[in-house]
């Protein structure tokens, strides 16, 4: 009876499993160069991981290489999201499958309105996924309860994309369009960069409200600081294309105390 | 030009003859002269250099395929007055009455025999103003041989747009219409032009803008494939008033839209723009020439392309500051979105300056579409070539953002969303 039990636990655990990585290995197409050297990772479904590393480690590689943008090679493993491969789609089937990436350095798009840009975007999502289309009406009721949240005004909704956005507003514009996007899986490619101790909290602010137990998070950043606010379930360390080492959030206050030296010793 | 072709051409312009009677017959003789002595334009002159002049001045015009986009006519929603000609022909029947407060508006084939009109002392008079530092025949032709026009004088604030519709129905039209518009003190006006007009379409509009007086045109030229068409606006500005010009110009096998703007009076502002779309056999050159010879004045270029499957943009665009035009604010912007490597942007801006207190800026781009911004769009869901207009409509914004009329500007911004759309379907 006990043994039964136990197997049915897990295959619950199973079933909730988010994003699965295996063995991935990526290189840059334009030049004979491998970043990721085969990164195992797997994020269960509700769950927040962070992912540490020194500069150069591939952390930002391996968000990009998830969301789908060009220039990079994937020469071996695998990525599954709730059981379909995003390396075989394109970006915006990956957006459409529940994938979202918070850029570092969100993009300026002069002539497209933010209000324009999100409503697009929610709408081909919504289409592609067979639903029906917002109209404008249902739309503006909807992202002016969530741009109040995040305290991004009138005006901001309706400049250019980015434009002219300080480096806090552009990170709670990334988190604006997460929210209206309601994603399965976030990737934050530190969002906590050109941050503020009052930006920081509003950002993670809007972070924390979108946690439940459908969406997971996976939060690369170079700070433990930005951990304090966003708490982690697991944190992984990332060095030369790698992960070297996961382990609760105690990992993250040993770098912030130690440095990787050490971890990176361990590993050699 | 061979040898023969310039004699062909030389004979053909020997042998071509003027209306000479009514009030316009002086200045058309004036106008055969002038091009008889000019000759007409080769790929030779200096502002021809990238536009090749052949089917444009050759006696006959070459066919052109008639298209029909099956689309609403453009502007239908707004509230105007309509004028329509067909392949050059005024359709009396597709047209509004004439009568609207504060413009007068007659026809030049309509009062040609009379022997006077107010235009008389404009017909021809900017035209021929205009053919200097630089010639240009096909206007001196214009006005020669023109076979119909509108002549409109404008007294005061005029309540809705006139609207210039050109239709094309013959394969082998070969129009010429002149238009003269005399906005007097006070004036302000909003002309619409859009249509393909012939196969072969060459228009001059010569425009009079007293002191205080606007004067707002918006064009769309037509889709046919295979027309072509060269235009001429020459304008004269008085103290503290405003010209603005916007044209979208979509397919056309060749476009060749000059705009000769001279600032004379003081505190003046011209703004010209255009924003244009071209896909495989498309030619499409605007050349602009801008004279500031008083004080304060403003002017404004703003031109935008997007080209592919071997499209060709050109751009040529001269401020001329004369001495004393002191004060005088210069802009010129002149943009291409190239979508392929087939395609071609060719640029030549000059600034030619005599005057020590001015501030003149010119800049000149060509470039693919913006990768991040397409990786952006595209990691927030938004499909490829849907991701794709965003940008080309982002792109020409700027330009459609001169036009000052929110339900023209709409329309045009409706229609380029729609064929855009419908390519990418």
């Amino acid at each position: 009876m006990q043994m039964t039990l136990v197997l049915v636990v897990k295959n619950v655990s199973k079933e909730k499993k988010m994003l699965e990585i295996k063995n991935l290995q990526v290189g840059l197409e334009e030049e004979d160069k491998q970043i990721l050297k085969g990164v195992d990772l797997k994020i269960g479904a509700g769950e927040v991981h962070a992912i540490m590393g020194p500069n150069g480690s591939g952390k930002s590689t391996l968000s990009y290489v998830l969301s789908g943008k060009d220039g990079y090679e994937v020469t071996g493993g695998s990525a599954v999201l709730n059981g379909e491969e995003l390396l075989e789609m394109e970006p915006e089937e990956r957006a459409a499958a529940g994938l979202f990436l918070a850029f570092q350095y969100p993009v300026e798009i002069p002539g497209v309105g933010n209000m324009t840009f999100l409503r697009t975007a929610v709408n081909a999502q919504r289409k592609a996924r067979g639903e029906e289309e917002l109209s404008a009406g249902e739309f503006l009721k909807v992202i002016r309860a969530k741009a109040m949240e995040l305290e991004i005004d009138a005006d901001m909704l309706k400049r250019p994309v980015n434009v002219g956005f300080s480096g806090g507003e552009k990170k709670r514009n990334e988190i604006l369009q997460m929210a209206m996007l309601e994603p399965k899986m976030c990737i934050l490619d530190e969002t906590d960069s050109g941050l503020d101790v009052d930006a920081m909290k509003l950002v993670s602010q809007g972070v924390n409200a979108l946690r439940s137990e459908g969406r997971s998070f996976l939060v690369i950043t170079h700070y433990q600081r930005l951990l304090d606010h966003i708490k982690p379930d697991v944190v992984h360390i990332m060095a030369n294309g790698k992960i070297i080492k996961s382990g609760g959030p105690e990992l993250a206050l040993e770098v912030e105390n130690n440095g990787y030296a050490d971890l990176l010793a361990e590993v050699a | 030009m061979s040898v023969a072709d310039a004699n062909t051409a030389a004979n053909a312009l020997d042998a071509l003859s003027v209306d000479n009677t009514g009030w316009a017959a002086d200045a058309r003789s004036s106008a055969l002269a002038r091009l008889r002595e000019m000759g007409l334009q080769t790929k030779r002159d200096e502002y021809w250099r990238y536009t090749d002049p052949a089917t444009l001045t050759s006696q006959d015009a070459p066919q052109a395929a008639l298209f029909d986009a099956g689309e609403k006519p453009l502007f239908d929603d707004v509230e105007r007055l309509k004028i329509v000609f067909v392949d050059g022909v005024f359709d009396a029947e597709a047209s509004d009455d004439l009568s609207l407060e504060n413009v007068e508006i007659s026809r030049l084939a309509e009062t040609a025999s009379a022997d006077i009109h107010w235009a008389k002392t404009l017909y021809g008079t900017l035209e021929s103003n205009g053919q200097d530092p630089v010639e240009r025949p096909l206007a001196a032709m214009n006005t020669a041989l023109a076979s119909d026009g509108v002549l409109m004088r404008v007294t005061g604030k005029v309540s809705k747009p006139v609207s210039l519709i050109y239709r094309h129905k013959s394969e082998s039209s070969d129009a010429i219409l002149h238009h003269v518009i005399k906005v007097e003190q006070g004036g302000d006006i909003t002309l619409t032009e859009n249509g393909p007009a012939a196969a072969r379409f060459n228009k001059v509009m010569e425009v009079d803008i007293a002191d205080g007086a606007s004067f707002h045109h918006v064009r769309a030229q037509g889709r046919d494939h295979e027309r072509r068409a060269v235009t001429h606006i020459f304008t004269r500005l008085g103290a503290e008033s405003t010209f603005k010009s916007f044209t979208l110009t979509a397919n056309g096998v060749l476009t060749r839209n000059e705009c000769v703007i001279e600032l004379t009076g003081d505190d003046a502002v011209a703004t010209v723009a255009g924003a244009a779309v071209g896909d495989g056999v498309f030619h499409h050159d605007d050349t602009v020439f801008i004279t500031h010879d008083a004080v304060n004045c403003e002017s404004r270029q703003v031109f935008k392309k997007v080209l592919r499957n071997g499209a060709v943009g050109v751009f040529q665009g001269k401020i001329l500051v004369k001495e004393g035009a002191q004060k005088t604010d210069g802009y010129q912007i002149s943009q291409s979105l190239l979508l392929d490597e087939d395609s071609q942007f060719l640029a030549k801006p000059e600034l030619e300056i005599y005057a020590d207190d001015v501030a003149c800026s010119h800049g000149s781009t060509s470039g693919a579409i913006d990768e991040d911004a397409l990786f952006y769009l595209q990691s927030r869901g938004v499909p490829v070539k849907q991701a794709q207009d965003l940008l080309v409509l982002a792109f020409l914004a700027e330009a459609l953002e001169e036009i000052d009329s929110d339900a023209l500007s709409e329309a045009l911004h409706q229609r380029l969303e729609d064929w855009l759309a419908r390519r990418s379907a």
